[in-house]
């Protein structure tokens, strides 16, 4: 219920502002992938480049492929929301695809993170879950898959910067009650399970608050297995070596 | 006392027969489930040719859940009578259809019974499916006893009272259907009846472009228009100049239309979009331009070739008188704010004077779906925006933002009053009361 309130008091706000901003520069028709996904760009801000208070993200410089599979998502169920799925059913794969190729190679300067209102405790926490993870818990440090800089790593793995606190807790959340999922097996259904909303909170807050990197590329491949780690089978993201 | 128990008796009687008759009209022209089957073994021509039948009938579509396996059923059809459960038609003999024979299924198409002697419910449009032959029936059949198997239990229905009990459904089919055969009309040609068994067969066009009654029954087959209840998309008129008839298309721009979802008369948006990507698309140039004939004649004549749905001639008249004139004027600020909201948010893409831009963004100015006097689709649209579907020569079709969250009733409704009345446009205003009844039931 907090999401949902949030959301419709947030994006409305936001969606008003993006129309300020396409509307300042009035372009005229051509025949381009930019002018073909206006539909997308209408809410997630001009070249997909979303907005510091945004709830809908950021598209611009995310790996393809995990672009790729969310829009697969939202058009097979395991991702809801009745806007999207309704854009992308009508869709083909490699028109999906093209889009999501169209939006990865974009680079557009992310805004500075907004000012954190987290205790230093908090911020402590969610940076030793982010960079540490819990091995008690069997929880794996979120740098294991989503990059030392946390930047995703290509093609398939989503960065964890740039994103609203809001956002983040959003689809953490989400995954807790099963209302995101991803192809099986579900990684990040299982490393979500074992969090509590307090930890939730801790590494959303930290990620929110940490500045972006000089580079904001995906890295090209999964960090060294620290010591006693295992690698994580995702179905959204397979393992080199697995089909 | 013996007059009471006579009254009695009497209405014992009478509820007796009554019923005699429902079941008696519930069980006509129904086959002998125990003839041999086919007399020809299914082989592989016969499953492909069930294969594109499958696709005339757009079978998939309904008989798929979303993310879920093909055919395997379980997608939930809202009804205004609660929420049908589509049925798993793969060969699961446990689950699916493993266990049936060709006469089941024929009863099923024809007659509207399951193999366990069950009615079914008419979201399966066997008031159209009726007037498939026993051939194609079969053909159909061996396609679907071709595919994977697929275990996956059939869901319930959720339906309300009393429209959940079998006698219910008995007297709707009392009323409402009867097993029909197609009738070719002597007076038209081979591709014309091809193109009216398609259309009001298979492609079962009625279930949205026909009116429905309270009772959810459609009046006949006369494809004059209907609101798609639940969805709130109005199924424009097949026979109406003024809203969707194709009397004076070429039959290039209809089939053009029907495979690729764009022509230069239309596009396809809403539900129709769902039609083309998993039906009329795969459809083969004979049996689309067999189509586009039968649809062509449809503005002047009356539907024929249905045994079971005698059209009533007036019914034709009245749809083709004009669409409504303009009632009332938007008070100035209404049109100002539509003005000022179209030329912020439309312009764009539809142009300074609603030209739009050919092959991408249709043109406003004289568009029929826009002056329509049923202002449900172009609601629809400015709240969810949308894609033309994808296919092979429209593989990358340009799309339209939905202004859902950005424009409140009263803006929706200006913008599109602006629509309606500017460039030689003659069209009612949009109330935001419109706008309203529309965005409250997506909410759901």
């Amino acid at each position: 219920m907090l999401i949902v309130s949030y959301f419709s008091r947030t994006v409305a706000a936001g969606l008003l502002g993006f129309f300020t901003i396409t509307n300042a520069a009035p372009a005229f028709f051509e025949d381009t992938i930019a002018q073909r996904t206006l539909a997308c760009t209408a809410c997630h801000g001009p070249q997909g480049r979303a907005a510091p208070d945004g709830y809908y993200p950021r598209l611009a410089g995310k790996p393809a492929g995990y672009l790729y599979n969310q829009l697969i998502n939202f058009r097979d169920g395991r991702r809801h929301y009745g806007l999207m799925t309704q854009l992308v059913d009508p869709l083909s794969n490699a028109y999906l695809l093209e889009m999501a190729q169209y939006f990865s190679a974009l680079e557009v300067p992310y805004p500075a993170p907004l000012a954190t209102q987290a205790s230093a405790g908090v911020l402590a926490r969610g940076k030793q879950l982010v960079s540490q993870g819990d091995p008690a818990r069997q929880v794996p440090a979120c740098v294991q898959c989503h990059g030392i800089a946390l930047m995703g790593v290509a093609p398939h793995i989503p960065g964890l910067l740039g994103l609203p606190r809001d956002y983040l807790n959003a689809q953490l959340g989400a995954w807790k009650t099963g209302q995101r999922r991803a192809h099986a097996p579900d990684c990040m259904k299982a490393v979500v399970a074992r969090l509590g909303e307090e930890d939730i909170n801790a590494m959303s807050s930290w990620l929110a608050a940490q500045p972006l990197p000089a580079s904001t590329k995906p890295a090209s491949a999964l960090p060294a297995l620290s010591n006693g780690t295992t690698a994580i089978d995702c179905g959204s993201a397979p393992l080199a070596g697995k089909p | 006392m013996s007059q009471l128990k006579k009254i009695m008796w009497g209405a014992a009687g009478g509820l007796l027969g009554l019923a005699a008759l429902v079941w008696l009209l519930n069980t006509r022209d129904e086959p002998d489930l125990n003839s041999p089957a086919t007399a020809t073994p299914p082989d592989s021509a016969m499953v492909e040719r069930g294969a594109y039948l499958a696709r005339a009938g757009n079978c998939m579509s309904c008989h798929t859940a979303r993310g879920g396996a093909s055919y395997a059923g379980g997608r939930g059809i809202a009804t205004p009578f609660g929420t049908v459960y589509t049925s798993n038609l793969t060969p699961d003999d446990a689950t699916g259809i493993g266990s049936w024979s060709p006469a089941h299924f024929w009863r099923a198409m024809h007659n509207g019974r399951s193999k366990d002697g069950r009615l079914l419910y008419p979201a399966f449009p066997y008031t159209n499916y009726t007037q498939v032959t026993r051939e194609d029936s079969d053909a159909l059949f061996a396609y679907l006893k071709s595919l994977t198997p697929v275990a996956q239990a059939n869901q319930a229905h959720a339906l309300r009272f009393p429209y959940q009990s079998q006698a219910a459904l008995a007297v709707w089919r009392a009323l409402y259907f009867s097993p029909g055969t197609y009738k070719p009309d002597a007076t038209r040609n081979a591709e014309w009846n091809r193109g009216a068994y398609l259309v009001n067969g298979l492609g079962h066009c009625s279930a949205c472009h026909t009116a429905r009654n309270a009772l959810g029954a459609t009046d006949g087959l006369n494809l004059a228009g209907g609101l798609i209840p639940i969805q709130n998309w109005y199924a424009p008129s097949l026979t109406s100049p003024h809203e969707a008839g194709v009397g004076d298309w070429s039959e290039q721009d209809i089939t053009h239309l029907l495979k690729d979802g764009v022509s230069p008369r239309a596009s396809i948006s809403g539900p129709m979009t769902e039609v083309v990507l998993g039906s009329t698309q795969y459809l083969n140039a004979q049996d689309l331009s067999a189509m586009a004939q039968f649809l062509k004649s449809l503005q002047t004549t009356v539907v024929t070739g249905a045994s079971t749905a005698p059209t009533n001639a007036s019914d034709i008249a009245v749809m083709a008188t004009s669409p409504t004139a303009p009632t009332g004027s938007a008070p100035k600020a209404v049109a100002a704010r539509g003005a000022q909201l179209y030329e912020q948010h439309c312009t764009q893409c539809h142009g300074d004077n609603g030209q739009g831009v050919p092959h991408a963004y249709p043109a406003l100015a004289g568009n029929r779906a826009v002056l329509m006097s049923q202002t449900s689709n172009l609601v629809q649209t400015v709240l969810s925006g949308g894609y033309a579907p994808a296919t092979e020569g429209n593989p990358r079709p340009f799309g339209m933002p939905p202004y859902v969250l950005v424009l409140d009733d009263s803006d929706i409704a200006a913008v599109l009053t602006h629509v309606r009345r500017s460039w030689g446009n003659q069209a009612s205003v949009v109330s935001p009361l419109e706008v309203n009844r529309i965005r409250a039931n997506q909410a759901r």
